[in-house]
């Protein structure tokens, strides 16, 4: 049995059809990624993963049990965390207490002192940064803090949404190289990606999403040098 | 810093302007003249000119600040300059309205106002003078910032005392100075406003203390935090018993009528406190906060009224449990159809909620039951163990105790997982969702925690007044209840108290400001979100948000 089976989901935004019957699944211990363009209705797949959106249609399952009837905050208690698009941290919190906030599912001060070392031993630019007020990081900065707040609650499945999105080049590599680390670690990740390029290098086995349904699916490798994944998502003419 | 840049002196002449504009529209908003009467030296100068000169003075003081580096000659001439053109309006117009009647467009422009800025002489040699003492003014306003800080600290604070003293003669008179001793204080230091005695005595206690602060404070402090540990905590218990104290003995030293303002401005502080949780802690806006006040003092006259509309003739202890609850259900009965909302919309509901209330409470179908335009008559005082809370003296302590109960569960649930929820729903819903946080739990917890606060303080003004009526519960409170949250600081406990006391208990001091008061409002405001946008008593993280930005800016990558 998978880790994660999304089967045939519907989900609409009043009378937008945003996805029209995704399925896929991600086995424990891998990197998978969904990549496709602006609109495509990739953080409508993660939202409706993390139970944020609920599927009209379908079906969510985590190991076995069905998600969608639980509501978002119980989701996390079960392992999966998202980490929403945008750098989305708390900006008026320092990096410590953001980190304390992402493990707000958990009560044993201990085991959470002891994942805050872990965290900044992944990042150790936070650590020295680990009383500065989160709003004057900069954009990379941003970018590993709401990645490593979300390690906080200790996920066994990590819901990514566009880490790389406007990081210099130089600092895309060493966020995707922290997230092959924390892959390594042992935890599952859902990776979405406009960064196709990228994505693929690092992942097990990747998704093409087209207007809100699945348009291929294969090994990371295949996807690599399929012929329009080149043409449309890496720019190989 | 290079000493030889040019001095600036469009910007002694733009501020001179601005100066200037202000003092024209204080003048024809009719504040100069209102104010007029108010002796705040008397026989010297009254609070009109206080406001008028003002704005000479902050024209000459703003040249200074803009030019630190100028050699001080230069930023002498350079404040007379702003003080000379700030008084350049006023001329015009007394020039102008003195032939020509403005009055049936501008009727503040009365020949009353036009005597009071020529001082009382004929039009050239007033306005003569009037150009002098702003040339003057605005030289002064421009030496205070040249003044090194331990002489203008004292200097400053020494002014301010006067102005304050000055201006709350009429009741510091009515409180103390009627018999005995006081009379005696009072013949020595007041007339119509302070006496020259008395403003000398003011000014040289407070700046004296100033000063002596000033050399020894920063001793006395590092002595403090030199001791160890322990005795640095019998430190701290000593200030909190002797903070306890004083507002206990409060009443006793602030006599019947400052006793019935602070009453006042304590049935605001219990609401502030309750809105500081939905506003400053959870970060809904709601504009109809005045719906649970509403409904905390209907049900507590109903319940007890010992009129017609009483259904249970309950005692003010029996019912100030229930009056609780009705109002902690109306907040969760508003907080269920609001939860998926956000900022405006939440506004917009919330102020549509405030007045759904009013208006039943105001409707002839509900008249039967809570008395429509008539209200709810005969509700009787709270009284314990023989005390009747009926002088503002003794409510004093009901309204005090409630205030402390209130003050003391918002502090703990600021730090507790609650108060952790509710930060993290302010900054962003998405992300705290996605850190496990039940949205619904914890909306549902501030509208309820914050209707509790605003229902014990309606129950009590309902006791407190005997009788209620729909006009009390208007929108204006709800509007009062958020500015005083945002003048003292969004979040911050201590900026409640603050808040409420400047926009409740002064306006309560100075009647004449009645007239005035919600453009004290939104000028404060203005200048608040200009000048310090986080309040004056801000909560810490805030505070940092505010103004680290400004020192280390984000870096773009
Ligand atoms: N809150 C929303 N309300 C209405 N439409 C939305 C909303 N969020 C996304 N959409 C629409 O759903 C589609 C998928 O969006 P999204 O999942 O954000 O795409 P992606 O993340 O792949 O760029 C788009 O057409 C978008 O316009
Ligand atoms: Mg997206």
């Amino acid at each position: 049995m998978a880790m994660l089976e999304v089967e045939n989901v519907h989900v609409y935004y009043g009378n937008i059809h945003a996805l029209k019957g995704v399925s896929l699944t991600v086995e424990e211990g891998e990197i998978v990624t969904l990549i496709g363009a602006n609109g495509a209705g990739k953080s409508t797949t993660l939202f409706t993963i993390s139970g944020v959106h609920k599927p009209r249609e379908g079906t969510v399952r985590l190991e076995g049990e069905d998600l969608i009837s639980y509501p978002a905050h119980q989701i996390v208690a079960k392992g999966v965390c998202q980490v929403p698009e945008g750098r989305r941290i708390f900006t008026r919190l320092t990096v410590q207490e953001n980190l304390e906030m992402g493990a707000f599912t958990r009560t044993n001060r201990a085991d959470i002192r002891q994942d805050l070392e872990r965290v900044f031993s992944l990042f150790p630019r936070l650590k020295e940064r680990r009383s500065q007020v989160g709003g004057t990081l900069s954009g990379g900065e941003q970018q590993m803090l709401s990645t490593a707040r979300a390690m906080m609650s200790r996920p066994r499945l990590l819901l990514l949404d566009e880490p790389s999105m406007g990081l210099a080049p130089m600092l895309v590599e060493s966020i995707f190289a922290t997230i092959q680390e924390i892959n390594r670690e042992g935890t599952t990740i859902l990776l979405v990606e406009q960064n196709a390029q990228m994505a693929l290098q690092v992942a097990h086995r990747g998704y093409v999403l087209e207007t809100g349904a699945i348009a291929l699916s294969d090994s990371a490798a295949n996807l690599r040098r399929n012929e329009m994944v080149q043409k449309v998502y890496l720019g190989i003419v | 810093m290079d000493t030889q840049i040019g001095f600036n002196w469009r910007e002694s002449v733009r501020l001179g302007l601005i100066g200037g504009l202000v003092a024209l529209s204080l003048s024809l908003i009719g504040v100069v003249e209102t104010f007029g009467g108010r002796g705040i030296i008397s026989g010297v100068i009254s609070l009109g000119q206080i406001l008028l000169f003002g704005a000479m003075a902050g024209a000459g003081y703003m040249s200074a600040r803009q030019n630190p580096h100028a050699r001080t000659g230069l930023n002498l001439v350079g404040g007379l300059i702003a003080g000379l053109l700030a008084s350049l309006p006023l001329i015009v117009l007394v020039f102008v309205a003195g032939p020509i009647n403005l009055r049936d467009f501008l009727p503040n422009a009365s020949p009353g106002l036009l005597k009071l800025l020529i001082f009382e002489q004929d039009q050239a040699t007033g306005s003569l003078l009037l150009l002098a003492v702003s040339a003057v003014v605005g030289l002064v306003g421009a030496g205070i910032t040249l003044l090194p800080g331990r002489v203008r600290h004292p200097l400053l604070m020494g002014l301010l005392f006067v102005l304050m003293v000055g201006l709350l003669s009429e009741i510091i008179i009515l409180a103390w100075g009627t018999k005995g001793l006081g009379l005696k204080i009072r013949r020595f230091m007041f007339d119509k406003g302070l006496s020259i005695r008395g403003t000398l005595l003011v000014f040289l206690i407070v700046a004296g203390l100033n000063a002596l602060w000033g050399a020894l404070g920063g001793r006395a402090q590092a002595r403090v935090s030199a001791l160890p540990a322990q005795q640095q905590k019998v430190l701290g218990w000593g200030r909190i018993a002797l903070g306890v104290l004083f507002m206990l003995v409060l009443p006793m030293i602030l006599r019947t009528y400052l006793t019935e303002v602070i009453n006042n401005v304590g049935l605001f502080i219990l609401m502030g406190f309750g809105l500081n949780i939905v506003v400053g802690f959870a970060g809904l806006l709601d504009l109809g906060y005045v719906a649970f006040f509403a409904i905390g003092a209907y049900t507590m006259g109903v319940l007890t009224s010992q009129g017609e509309l009483g259904v249970a003739g309950m005692s003010f202890w029996s019912a100030l449990p229930i009056a609780v609850a009705a109002s902690v259900l109306a907040g969760v009965i508003l907080g269920v159809p609001v939860l998926r909302m956000r900022g405006d919309y939440l506004a917009i509901v919330t102020l549509g909620f405030g007045e759904i209330i009013r208006i039943l409470a105001l409707s002839d179908f509900l008249a039967p039951a809570i008395g429509g335009a008539q209200g709810i008559l005969k509700i009787p005082k709270a009284s314990l163990g023989g005390l009747e809370f009926v002088a503002p003296e003794t409510l004093y302590y009901l309204i005090l105790a409630a205030c402390l109960v209130a003050a003391f569960v918002s502090w703990r649930l600021r730090d507790a997982r609650l108060g952790r929820q509710w930060m993290a729903m302010r900054e962003d819903e998405d992300v705290a969702e996605a850190m496990g946080i039940n949205l619904v739990q914890t909306k549902l917890l501030a509208f309820a925690m914050g209707a509790a606060f605003a229902g014990l303080s309606g129950a009590i003004f309902a006791t407190k007044l005997s009788s209620i009526f729909p006009h009390s519960f208007n929108l204006l409170i709800s509007i009062n209840v958020l500015c005083l949250i945002i003048v003292g600081g969004m979040g911050s406990l201590p900026g409640v108290m603050v808040g409420a006391l400047i926009l409740v208990g002064l306006p309560e001091l100075l009647r004449e400001f009645a007239e005035y008061r919600l453009l004290m409002y939104g000028a404060l405001l203005i200048v608040m979100m200009l000048s310090r946008p986080e309040g004056f008593w801000p909560e810490e993280s805030r505070k940092r948000e505010l103004h680290e930005f400004e020192t280390e800016p984000v870096l773009a990558d």
